[in-house]
């Protein structure tokens, strides 16, 4: 057991330089298609909620709520139920980690 | 050492009588010398303005930006048959470029690109030329005036209108429906997909409507459409004419208009002839003309297929063409034009910088239509990329609204400050 962290701790350290830049991309272009209503960044000006610096256990429990249907919506429910479980993780952290202006 | 603007005319001035010596390059000034790497973005709409600040942004400001647009400013297409229904003004919808220019550093030209050279990477204009790395083409659309007869340039910023890009013929077209005396008919020609924002042309209807209910209430709306039914969000338009401007919307499918005259506002059907009061007819549509300068309209030599990992075109290495140019299953809107420039911007980052681009872009389209004054719908849908197919799929879960509301038409209202500020602020 001990080992077998060793290695992921490892493998982390050789792939972080190359890998971990194109997850981050990979998140915030996943993000960025959502600007037009929410802002850039998740920085709305109106009408639409801020998503910038939001908790990241929220963001994920409001998406999840989004596309059981549990919490109602005009259109999150059809955006929720186009993305998979793993990209509100990387949505949820991008916009956690944005600036609120 | 600065250079101001006129010591950069007089610049240009001499590459000119340089450039007349045979032997050189080129038989023009280089508009502004390149120095680093750099992207030259042609068409400043929702996709070139996007990608040309998204490449600024995302590439700490390393990549040189030139953004060339023929407009002096901005004017959303979206929401622009407002302005028909009287809940906006053309200047609602204005935007100027400067913020581009002051807080992302993109050189702006105001200018039209007259040729493109993909082998020695130039771009030409009328004063000048300017080399890149890379090319962003973001035409638009542009009008096959030639395939309705009668029609061309000149009668459609003049008398019968497209109004199809947002500005002076939208303007026009309202002053033409203020002046039609109650009792008139305004006509709608559609013309068959694909084209610019499959849903305008019935939120047109509705914004017509919309006017003539409160200030001309025995006017008639009819929409001809050359498509065999209604192309978006059918039921929710018309449960919009039924209910709220019952009478007043008459809507034809298979009817293509081939032929108009311009003094009797006529419109030719295979059927039959139309004559209206205020006639409006969208002519078929492909790939904007700067697309044709690089042959890249290589689907239907309409438009520009491309590779959905970087938009890159499928006819040149470098020039990538994104926005309603595009040959796609994606609906040609704002919102998709803005969501591919990003991925375009993010891709050409990359590839400049030898790295791999995003291997499962997905992107999201929201697009809402006014149906009255205060009140909208929505088409809804999230697109990823397929491997096997190559090409940009909708994913589960997209859909429209359940019911017109006016919260929706609150929310449409944001969502068009929201996406102007991610374009140009």
């Amino acid at each position: 057991m001990i080992m077998h962290r060793t290695l992921l701790v490892v493998s982390g350290i050789l792939f972080c330089t190359v890998v971990h830049a194109e997850v981050d991309n990979h998140a915030r272009n996943l993000a960025a298609s959502c600007y037009a209503c929410h802002g850039t960044d998740g920085n709305s000006e109106g009408g639409m909620p801020v998503l910038a610096g939001l908790d990241k256990a929220l963001f994920v429990t409001q998406m999840k709520d989004f596309k059981s249907g549990a919490r109602p919506a005009t259109v999150m429910h059809q955006h929720a139920k186009g993305y998979t479980d793993e990209e509100f993780e990387l949505l949820a952290g991008y916009f956690s980690a944005q600036k609120r202006h | 050492m600065s250079f101001s603007r006129r010591d950069f005319l007089k610049a240009g001035a001499a590459g000119i009588v340089i450039g007349a010596f045979p032997g050189l390059a080129f038989a023009s000034s280089e508009l502004i010398k390149k120095k680093g790497q750099r992207v030259v973005v042609v068409g400043g709409g929702f996709g070139g303005a996007t990608a040309a600040k998204y490449i600024r942004k995302w590439s700490n400001n390393k990549i040189e930006v030139v953004l060339i647009e023929r407009n002096p400013m901005f004017i959303s297409c979206p929401m622009s048959n407002t302005v028909l229904g009287g809940g906006r003004t053309i200047d609602d919808l204005t935007m100027s470029y400067t913020e581009l220019k002051k807080k992302y550093g993109i050189k702006l030209i105001k200018g039209e690109v007259t040729a493109i050279d993909p082998e020695k990477q130039t771009v030409m204009l009328a004063d000048g030329h300017l080399k890149y790395d890379r090319l962003i083409v973001s035409p638009g659309v542009d009008f096959m005036y030639d395939k309705v007869e009668g029609l061309n340039e000149s009668v459609a910023n003049t008398s019968i209108t497209h109004a199809w890009k947002a500005g002076a013929q939208t303007v026009l077209l309202r002053k033409q429906l203020e002046a039609m005396p109650d009792g008139g008919v305004f006509a709608i020609s559609i013309p068959k997909g694909p084209y610019r924002c499959p849903p305008g042309p019935y939120e047109r209807a509705c914004q017509v409507a919309h006017y003539f209910k409160n200030n001309k209430p025995k006017s008639k709306v009819l929409i001809l459409d050359a498509n065999p039914d209604i192309v978006s969000k059918k039921g929710l338009f018309t449960a919009a004419w039924n209910d709220l401007y019952p009478g007043m919307v008459e809507y034809r499918p298979n009817a293509l208009v081939t032929k108009v005259d311009v003094a009797s506002k006529t419109a030719k059907t295979e059927f039959d002839d139309v004559k209206a009061d205020v006639l409006n007819v969208l002519p078929p549509m492909k790939a904007g003309a700067v697309a044709d300068m690089a042959g890249l309209a290589n689907v239907d030599g309409r438009w520009c297929g491309v590779d959905f990992l970087t938009y890159e075109s499928k006819v040149h290495k470098g020039i990538h063409v994104i926005g309603d140019a595009v040959s796609a299953a994606l609906p040609k809107s704002g919102h998709m034009a803005t969501s591919q420039a990003k991925v375009c911007a993010a891709a050409v980052i990359e590839l400049m910088q030898d790295k791999q681009p995003d291997q499962n872009p997905t992107i999201a389209n929201t697009c809402y239509s006014m149906v009255s004054g205060n009140e909208a719908v929505h088409v809804a849908n999230v697109y990823r990329f397929n491997v096997e197919k190559q090409a940009m799929v909708a994913a589960e879960g997209g859909g429209v609204s359940a019911k017109r509301s006016e919260l929706e038409g609150a929310f449409a209202g944001y969502w068009l400050k929201n996406i102007l500020n991610d374009v140009l602020l």
